[in-house]
């Protein structure tokens, strides 16, 4: 059983409408991209939820570290200038 | 890693979990807590997986085509939701295979009550109503777990859950109002499934070896007897709703508590059970064993096939 080569990992996402992104919604196995497809519509998509699946296989992702979340994310959290409500306007200055 | 860096990693993450934190795939997690996640959620996978097995012996003799599109879709659901769960559990890192493995050698249990036989078309009725009933009080606590993909997971099954339940309950009202003998089918389920249902939540606080740690960890939100309660509590009226009396001379409401109290669950049955001593315990093994292993050409010519392509396919592109 293990001998054999078993199929791979794919990940599912799905617009659940036009006008929406993709949306990262599980994963499954399956021997090909056409096959993960269909595997996806029938696991994810029984009830309307979706217009457009996209599958790719799990290897091809590449993940950040959340040992690294420090180095990576935590430098934006003292750029307060990029933010609008850093900047001071007047009460009476309109649209803006 | 010292045990010391250990011990402080560990606060850290139990800390998480107290402030609602959940916790993803990839970030530290104690052993334990991945073990322990690993295995009630693969259990909870093969759980879905045997339930299909029970409810497919009726779907060919379904008494009408509504009832057979409707038992379709749910044994369908049920496959889904077992695919939605192995996919959960393999973010903790074990792979498909070994779960079917553990499933197949017994090493891993499913829920007991999918040992017992479905011998009358009333049983999808007290299946869907009692079953996913008490399926539903698990799980509802379960979409808040502290364990992303798990709590994601349960989020969709728990969505789909619902039309379960009341497809069975329109079963038995259906038989509960018909002619006699049809009401007399559907008591027979309702005495056959009560007990195995309300053992379905799990042993009794005292001997139930997991649940400090589980709700510590928010991988259980309610002890058993709780959800227990709660289940007797909101099945009882829906049993006079359909005039059907619960097998239980003990079951009388208790002003006091604002509960129902009930009689003395047999236990020794429950452990005979789980142990693989119930009535289709083999049988069920046995079919899903065949299933793996007689869709095992299926799976590798698949393979080849995926195989063959990519190779031709860059050929061509060179």
């Amino acid at each position: 059983m293990a001998s054999k080569k078993s199929w791979p990992l794919w990940e599912v996402f799905v617009r659940s409408k036009n006008g929406l992104e993709h949306r990262h919604f599980g994963s499954l196995h399956a021997a090909d991209a056409e096959m993960a497809l269909e595997n996806a519509r029938d696991v994810y998509t029984r009830r309307n939820e979706g217009v457009s699946i996209w599958v790719v296989e799990s290897k091809h992702i590449t993940a950040s570290n959340p040992e690294h979340n420090g180095e990576l994310f935590e430098p934006a959290q003292d750029k307060v200038y990029r933010h609008p409500t850093f900047y001071e306007v007047p009460d009476d200055v309109k649209h803006m | 890693m010292s045990e010391e860096q250990i011990k402080s990693l560990e606060q850290k993450f139990n800390q998480r979990i107290d402030r609602d934190e959940k916790i993803e795939p990839k970030d530290w997690m104690p052993e334990k807590y991945r073990q322990t996640h690993i295995r009630q959620i693969s259990q909870h996978a093969h759980s879905e997986i045997v339930g299909m097995l029970p409810e497919g012996n009726w779907i060919t003799r379904a008494p009408s085509l509504r009832r057979k599109v409707a038992l379709l879709a749910k044994v369908q659901d049920e496959a889904g939701h077992g695919l939605y769960l192995y996919s959960a559990a393999e973010t903790l890192g074990i792979s498909r295979e070994e779960m079917y493995e553990q499933l197949h050698t017994g090493k891993a249990k499913y829920s007991s009550i999918f040992n017992y036989p479905t011998i009358t078309w009333a049983d999808m009725g007290a299946i869907g109503w009692l079953v996913d009933g008490a399926a539903i009080i698990n799980q509802v606590p379960l979409c808040n777990t502290s364990y992303g993909p798990y709590a994601r997971a349960m989020v969709r099954v728990c969505k789909e859950e619902s039309f379960h339940q009341r497809q069975g309950f329109e079963i038995m009202l259906k038989l509960a109002n018909g002619t006699p003998e049809q009401k007399e089918m559907a008591q027979d389920a309702l005495n056959r499934w009560w007990w195995p249902s309300l053992m379905m939540l799990g042993p009794t606080d005292a001997e139930s070896v997991h649940t400090e740690q589980s709700m510590k960890w928010k991988l259980k939100r309610k002890t058993n007897d709780e959800l227990r309660q709660q289940f007797i509590d909101q099945t009882v009226p829906q049993a006079d709703v359909l005039g059907l009396t619960i097998p239980d001379p003990d079951l009388k409401w208790n002003e006091e508590r604002q509960s129902y109290d009930f009689g003395d669950i047999d236990w020794e049955e429950f452990w005979q059970v789980v142990k693989g001593h119930g009535p289709m315990n083999k049988e069920r093994m046995k079919a899903r064993v065949n299933a793996w292993e007689n869709g095992a050409w299926v799976r590798e010519a698949a393979m080849a096939y995926a195989d063959k392509k990519e190779k031709q396919h860059s050929k061509e592109a060179v």
